[in-house]
């Protein structure tokens, strides 16, 4: 929608004039000047040709019909597609859609050809001027500024002038103490982190039994007999839990089944079952369920930012933005061999936060194994 | 000719009531200078409009609530599965809203052209010096769009509770409550207490329709209004300088125009959502934070960030060991707030920076030429490759599977290329300014090549040359040297004041390397008739001597 309102003259030479470089927005390389006829009365408006005016405006009106078209079998679309399942869907979307990108395209070509050919060509000047008031304007509204000033009475009533500041300072902590409650905790603020170090799995069932591992979407325990393919695993939920997805956040589980002697050092052997190691699912980077699993090199990988853990290595590091490894969970058999947690994480799970420190060491440095 | 009755009636009304002549007497005829960059901010102001419109028609469906509901709608793969309401409500509107897939791809086409279109019109206006005084006030509400914008899509992008979006939300929690003290508080507050809570699609719902877009509604019309107010900048060109405008008037012209452009930004935007899918959140399935899917992307947008924190080492730090205070995971602060924060904060502070380095306090209404300001455009093209390369990395998985290179490879690579790239596109954009303007000053002191060959009488072959065209020779001849802070020491050896101490000496240094004229546009060369076209004076001469 650039606009030509200069056009080149082109001298008469044997040589024609040769433009390079970005040429001026809209500057023809090409094409022979036209004849423009100045409007007498404004300087800068060159009217278009007649003829020329008379073939853009059947082209312009075409362009309107296609619109007035197009908008009517939009509506008529819209009553005769009817949508409910994804393929009626897919189509009422073509049908309604290409109608509506017709109709505006319709309207924008047809504006554009109206612009450019049919109205003149225009190569306007106008003046601009600094955007600085003059000296004298500056001046007055310096008086009027501190005539104001002086009779409103600020300057020389300091009492005014300190109470108003006083007075607007906690007004103006209003609407930030008012979003205290944004928390819904009931509890002081300083407790928050309290919540994060612990999940549901440091709970009992209603029987006072501790929280069977269950299979994540099926809700199945699992018997840890069942689950004794080396390599083999599973996305594990808390048992009461499944749709609980403040629990989800922070109690699913990585189960992963190995044959003893793959296990090393990192692994806590007294928190696995049978070669079975549960560990949290939540990245210990920005928390996306580290969900993928390799099972040649035993790592699990976070699809989210590529943090990559050794399974059979304590699920340390190895790769990725990630500092800690993901946290292992101390896992058991009930009398009915079904897999049950034999207590809560030893460390927090998920994302690092200010307060939590280095937990890991904490528990070390009590005999424990993190 | 006189004005129709039914025009002239309600004028008149409106005239009588708040005297509209006189604003219309000065504005009708508004000059509006032409070049196709200057359309770039008009993509953004239109998506935006078409973002109000389509996301009206959203929200009568829309149910922003994290309660769960057991799926009982058309789509028969997810009958049955327990979602949160959000996501019930926009599966309604994809599948039982006639047209209402429409308007949600529409939505989402729309956002992301308004922070694409955003980004390119930036980018014009910094290329070309258009942020220079008086414009800074309207480059930082500029640079609040941009900001803003980011957190409407941030915002708009959860809305819908699939597996997808949740991904990013819980990227964003995490990020959230690693921030150094303060961040256990923000994510509680946020979320409603723990993450996930049931609050947070509610919250995000009322920043999304109504604050952000409320602010953004003013800023726009603010941006609109300095716009107007200062006149638009202009290409130097044949009869432009700094104290005119050059173009076209609003009415009818720019005001018809603006309209047509407006119908193919919004055709584009029907045409994307019509024939190119995108966010099928029926495909992905309820948010859990127990799940993903490989190969999660944000919108463009956000990518950049995303290849900060994929980039990023693991470095975490405990400042005060085992206490339960002083954790510092780095491997998430960094890459979340220092990209974004050189970005914007550079941006917001570059035109007063040149101004500090140039001592430039003029008014300018000609656009620069990019290659006429050549450190500038070089230090643009290295935020471009910087932002680029983090941009690139944030889809890391997807390049090292579509070019079979390793992940680890493409990570450690990004390493290096995120502070290389930069300086190597600063080196090479700079040659290529000098470079082009060393071809500008060869147009005008030799001519173009008219294409015409001569065989000269002593049997020699040379190409004729002509002057160039007189638009592009007054375009070229807009060059403006950069002006520079005088720091040259007097007769005592004794610089200026202001110059004198460690900060006044690296600003004096910097001023003579940005600012100065790099190479003259009539660099040791005479030009007009010493080498005339042909048919007059001499025909003999050329370059080619």
């Amino acid at each position: 929608m650039t606009d030509n309102g200069h056009e080149i003259e082109q001298p008469d030479d044997r040589v024609p004039k040769r433009v390079i470089g970005t040429p001026d927005s809209g500057a023809s390389m090409l094409e022979a000047s036209q004849p423009q006829v100045d409007d007498g009365d404004v300087p800068g408006v060159y009217l278009p040709d007649e003829a020329k005016a008379n073939k853009a405006e059947k082209i312009v009106a075409l362009c309107f019909t296609i619109t007035f078209v197009a908008a009517i079998a939009f509506i008529v679309n819209y009553v005769v597609f009817q949508v409910g399942d994804i393929n009626s869907t897919a189509v009422s979307n073509v049908a309604l859609g290409a109608p509506l990108t017709v109709a505006l395209l319709g309207l924008a070509v047809g504006i554009v050809v109206w612009v450019r050919q049919i109205m003149p060509k225009y190569n306007l000047v106008q003046e601009r001027h600094a955007m600085v008031s003059d000296p004298e304007t500056r001046e007055y509204v310096e008086e009027t500024f501190l005539r104001g000033a002086k009779e409103s009475g600020i300057p020389k009533r300091p009492l005014l002038r300190r109470t108003l500041l006083l007075a607007s300072a906690p007004l103006g902590l209003l609407p930030i103490v008012l979003l205290r409650d944004l928390d819904n905790a009931k509890m002081p603020a300083s407790k928050f982190q309290q919540e994060l170090r612990h999940t549901v799995w440091g709970r009992k069932t209603k029987e006072g039994k501790p929280l069977k591992l269950v299979v994540e979407g099926t809700g199945q325990p699992i018997r840890a007999a069942d689950f004794n393919s080396p390599g083999g695993i599973l996305s594990v939920v808390p048992e009461g839990y499944e749709h609980d997805l403040n629990a989800l956040a922070k109690a699913v589980l990585i189960l992963i089944k190995f044959r003893p002697e793959e296990i090393k050092s990192g692994t806590n052997l007294n928190w696995t079952h049978d070669g079975i190691v549960a560990y949290s699912k939540i990245c210990t980077h920005v928390g996306c369920p580290a969900a993928l699993y390799e099972q040649t090199t035993h790592h699990i990988l976070c699809p989210c930012h590529q943090s990559t853990f050794d399974a059979a290595d304590g699920a340390k590091v190895i790769f990725g933005p990630a500092a800690r490894p993901l946290p292992q969970l101390p896992i058991g058999v009930d009398d009915q061999g079904f897999l049950i947690a034999k207590g809560d994480f030893a460390v927090p799970v998920g994302p690092s936060f200010w307060e939590r420190g280095d937990a890991e060491a904490k528990v070390r440095s009590t005999g424990g194994h993190a | 000719m006189t004005v129709p009755k039914a025009i002239a009636g309600p004028s008149n009304f409106i005239d009588e009531r708040i005297g509209a002549g006189n604003f219309m007497k000065r504005n009708l005829r508004k000059v509006f200078p032409d070049h196709w960059s200057f359309l770039l901010g008009e993509i953004a102001l239109y998506s935006f409009i078409i973002l109000l419109l389509t996301g009206t028609f959203l929200t009568f469906w829309f149910k922003p609530g994290m309660e769960h509901v057991i799926y009982n709608g058309p789509f028969d793969p997810l009958k049955g599965v327990v979602m949160s309401e959000a996501y019930a409500s926009a599966l309604e509107i994809s599948f039982e809203v006639r047209g209402g897939l429409l308007m949600r791809q529409m939505h989402h086409w729309s956002a992301l052209l308004f922070v694409a279109g955003m980004m390119v019109h930036m980018l014009r206006v910094f290329f070309t010096g258009a942020y220079r005084k008086p414009r800074e006030l309207n480059w930082l509400i500029g640079v609040g769009l941009l900001t803003l914008a980011l957190a409407a899509g941030l915002t708009g992008y959860s809305l819908p509770d699939d597996l997808l979006s949740g991904a990013g939300l819980r990227i964003t929690q995490g990020v959230a409550i690693s921030l150094p003290l303060v961040g256990t508080y923000i994510s509680f507050f946020l979320f409603g207490g723990e993450y996930p809570g049931e609050d947070v699609i509610a919250r995000f719902y009322s920043l999304h329709i109504l604050l952000i877009p409320g602010i953004l509604l003013a800023l726009i019309s603010a941006h609109m209004v300095l716009m107007w107010v200062q006149k638009h900048t202009q290409m130097p060109g044949k009869g432009r300088n700094n104290h005119n405008v050059v173009g076209a008037p609003f009415y009818p012209a720019f005001m018809l125009k603006a309209g047509a452009y407006f119908m193919f930004t919004f055709a584009v935007v029907a045409g994307l959502a019509t024939f190119f899918q995108i966010n099928p959140i029926w495909a992905f399935g309820p948010y859990t934070p127990a799940d993903i899917s490989a190969g999660s992307q944000p919108d463009f947008y956000m990518g950049f960030l995303e290849g900060a924190l994929r980039l990023m080492p693991s470095w975490e730090i405990n400042l005060f060991g085992t206490a339960e205070a002083g954790t510092l995971p780095l491997s998430v602060i960094i890459p979340a707030l220092v990209p974004m924060g050189i970005v914007m904060t550079g941006l917001a502070l570059y035109p007063f920076l040149e101004q500090w380095i140039t001592g430039d306090r003029r008014e300018h209404h000609i656009a620069d030429r990019p290659r006429n300001n050549p450190h500038r455009t070089s230090i643009g093209m290295a935020a471009i490759t910087f932002y680029g390369v983090l941009w690139l990395l944030g889809a890391n998985d997807e390049l090292a599977a579509n070019f079979h290179i390793s992940l680890n490879m493409t990570t450690y690579i990004g390493r290096v290329m995120v502070f290389a790239g930069p300086v190597l596109a600063y080196m090479i954009t700079y040659r290529i300014c000098l470079g082009l303007q060393r071809s500008d000053a060869a147009v005008l002191s030799h001519g173009v090549e008219s294409g015409v060959i001569k065989r000269l009488a002593h049997g020699e072959f040379i190409e004729v040359h002509t002057p160039p065209d007189e638009d592009i020779e007054a375009h070229m001849r807009g060059k403006e040297s950069i002006p520079e802070i005088p720091a040259a020491e007097d007769a005592d050896g004794i610089p200026p004041k202001g110059m004198r101490g460690p900060i006044g000496k690296l600003r004096a240094k910097m001023s003579q390397t940005y600012g100065g004229e790099k190479i003259p546009l009539d660099e040791g060369h005479g030009h007009g008739d010493e080498h005339p076209a042909i048919g007059e004076g001499d025909d003999d001469r050329s370059l080619t001597h």
